[in-house]
């Protein structure tokens, strides 16, 4: 399993590479160190939205509305700002809004059972209406947020803006939780074959229900991180930006059945997209190909990781039953 | 009792219509508006209390529903066929949906014009565009040429490239370029209208011509958002951003000095012209026909084209010195 493991994201590593080189070739000055800084930076949301998505896809679910969660956050995030709340509450408020807003998806799929993608198809309106709600229309701008509150993710610590080193700090987390966690183990499990994760005494609708709480946590904080960064709220903040962190999710070897994907590869597909898109203004291709030329990026890259997800899945079942005889042993 | 009532309420509506017929009857203009409560009408509403008190023998009525609908707008024009006010100068929630009640607002007498928002020709006599595509695709390139004396490389952020406004106002900029020696226009970039692709395009922008000195945005989540960019990247100062903005979104950016000014149409001048022209049209001194000039008090005169349009104004530009007054209106 670690060969194969190791090979697909070996694989991605390469694309990115390439990808790079592809950039440089047009405009060398996209790989200097502080562009790519610049590019991880502005990344991070999309990242830390993949991670989230992640375990969201790996129990078989999908979470639509992760940008609307992170919209209504941001928003909430402004006007507590305006109000003079201090930074520090405010990053509790949007974490804890965004982490009920997760659960509000979660419960729906677990206790009345409804497919994932009709409750957040739901719930992305109903957040985004929220937003109509709370401020009418209304824009936040630059001047009505506080300095500290703008400042916060810009700056920089040891070389790189805080929200880099937030990014960071929860790829490290989530490496832990997937792999050196009963939960993590249980987000593979449910996904691969939700049968056999029952018999293991694993609660489908919890662990389905878990990993909507942590999706959303992670778009509440990338709520006030994205309203902060660009320094304006309004109501369509980050529209369409949920296909984004599905495609991220899919480029890095996701499968959309679930089951199957990693860290690396949820990091990584964040990564490649996140270069197109900043590649994209650069190297001089008519605007009206762009939109085409990264559809065939994504294209290009899902090819690719099409071909071993297959096998993967069952290699998981096959520890699934493993652990199973160890248990009854 | 039904009759009692009947005669009672004839009674005091006769003697409402003789009490006001005893004075010297004010012309009443109605401005009706998308919605009450948006703060570009209430400026607009300004403008036409400033025409008002000009004129002398005005009373505005401002009236709209509460949401932005056109049976909302219905309702409110049927009252007001039954107050008989004198005009009705509209801002339309929908471009036909308002033809039938307007008609029969004309039918009874009463002037009706649109402003801002259009309708239907059959159902106005002449509709006031803020400004025309040409004034504001010359306005836009005027923007960053002001700043330029010794020109130097300017790029346009518009919104998607399929949104009509924008392709007309940067066709119109680029037909007045030559007119701007020294200004070198190098790209045109997309933004989608959406915070983070513009961000993204204005930094792609900062790298691809790095002696960049202006940045044209003229669509108001681009501007805005090029601001930012040009904020972050620490080149505040080198690269001017300009375009179409509102003031109450700009204000930050103007202080910080990413942007030395930009560009919209004034809506108190809006509504001080649209209540000019509803006077002098209900008054009978001017004519809604094609060729038509119909003066706006300070304003000047619009023109009117064959399909009964004409335009204000240049867009009224904003800068340090007036966006504290204007970033608390709209």
């Amino acid at each position: 399993m670690r060969g194969i493991l190791k090979s697909r994201e070996a694989i991605l590593a390469l694309a990115i590479l390439v990808l790079l080189a592809l950039v440089a070739m047009r405009f060398p000055a996209f790989i200097l160190p502080g562009n790519l800084v610049n590019v991880l930076t502005d990344t991070s949301p999309l990242i830390i939205l993949a991670l989230g998505q992640m375990v969201v896809i790996l129990t078989k679910c999908i979470d639509l509305s992760i940008a609307a969660n992170l919209a209504l956050c941001g928003m909430v995030a402004g006007l507590l700002n305006m109000a003079g709340v201090p930074i520090v509450v405010i990053l509790l408020a949007v974490i804890v809004l965004g982490a009920l807003l997760g659960a509000f998806n979660g419960l729906l799929v677990w206790k009345l059972g409804i497919p994932s993608i009709v409750v957040t198809l739901g719930t992305m309106t109903i957040y985004r209406g929220i937003i109509f709600v709370l401020t009418a229309g209304k824009w936040i701008n630059a001047h009505q947020m506080s300095p500290e509150f703008k400042d916060f993710p810009r700056a920089i610590l040891l070389g790189l803006p805080v929200m880099t080193w937030i990014m960071i700090a929860i790829v490290l987390v989530f490496t832990v939780l997937i792999y050196r966690t009963p939960l993590g183990r249980a987000f593979f499990a449910v996904g691969g074959n939700p049968h056999a994760a029952v018999y293991t005494g694993i609660s489908v609708g919890r662990t389905q229900f878990a990993a909507f709480v942590i999706a959303g946590t992670l778009a509440g904080l990338t709520g006030y991180l994205w309203v902060a960064r660009y320094a304006v709220a309004y109501v369509d903040i980050a529209g369409g930006f949920e296909l984004d962190v599905v495609a991220a999710c899919v480029i890095g070897g996701v499968a959309i059945a679930g089951g199957a994907g990693s860290v690396a590869g949820a990091v990584m597909g964040a990564l490649f997209l996140g270069i197109v898109k900043n590649a994209l203004p650069v190297v001089g291709i008519s605007p009206f190909a762009q939109m085409a030329i990264s559809g065939i990026a994504i294209l290009v890259a899902i090819a690719f990781n099409a071909r071993s997800s297959r096998p993967k899945g069952r290699i998981i079942l096959k520890q699934a039953e493993h652990r199973v005889v160890e248990g009854s042993a | 009792m039904s009759i009692l009532r009947k005669t009672l309420t004839t009674v005091a509506l006769a003697t409402g219509l003789i009490a006001t017929g005893a004075h010297a009857e004010p012309m009443r203009i109605a401005l009706v508006v998308k919605a009450l409560g948006i703060g570009f009408f209430e400026a607009a509403n300004k403008g036409a209390e400033e025409a008002a008190k000009e004129l002398g023998d005005v009373e505005i009525i401002y009236t709209g529903p509460t949401d932005t609908t056109a049976e909302g707008q219905i309702e409110v024009i049927n009252a007001l066929i039954a107050q008989k006010v004198d005009a009705i100068a509209v801002s339309a929630n929908d471009a036909d949906a308002l033809v039938p009640a307007l008609k029969k607002a004309m039918d009874r007498g009463i002037t009706v014009i649109s402003w801002d928002s259009g309708v239907a020709p059959e159902g106005r006599q002449m509709h006031l565009n803020p400004s025309s595509s040409a004034l504001i695709g010359n306005t836009i390139v005027k923007l960053a040429a002001d700043h330029l004396p010794d020109g130097g490389d300017v790029a346009i952020l518009s919104a998607t490239t399929t949104s009509t406004n924008q392709n007309v106002w940067i066709e119109e900029a680029k037909k007045v370029l030559p007119n701007y020696p020294g200004i070198n226009l190098v790209g045109v970039v997309y933004g989608d209208d959406l915070a983070d692709k513009s961000y993204r395009e204005t930094q792609g922008l900062l790298q691809t011509y790095p002696n960049l000195k202006a940045i044209i945005a003229p669509t108001s989540v681009g501007i805005v958002a090029a601001a930012q960019a040009v904020t972050d990247a620490g080149k505040i100062g080198q690269v001017n951003v300009t375009g179409l903005g509102l003031p109450s979104e700009m204000a930050g950016h103007v202080k910080s000095g990413a942007s030395k000014s930009f560009a919209i149409w004034n809506p108190i001048d809006l509504g001080y012209s649209a209540t000019m022209i509803a006077y002098h049209l209900a008054k009978g001194d001017a004519k809604a026909e094609p060729g038509a000039e119909i003066p706006m008090g300070r304003m000047g005169n619009v023109k009117l084209d064959d399909k009964n349009e004409g335009a204000m104004a240049d867009p009224f530009t904003y800068d340090a010195s007036n966006i504290d007054q204007f970033s608390s209106i709209f």
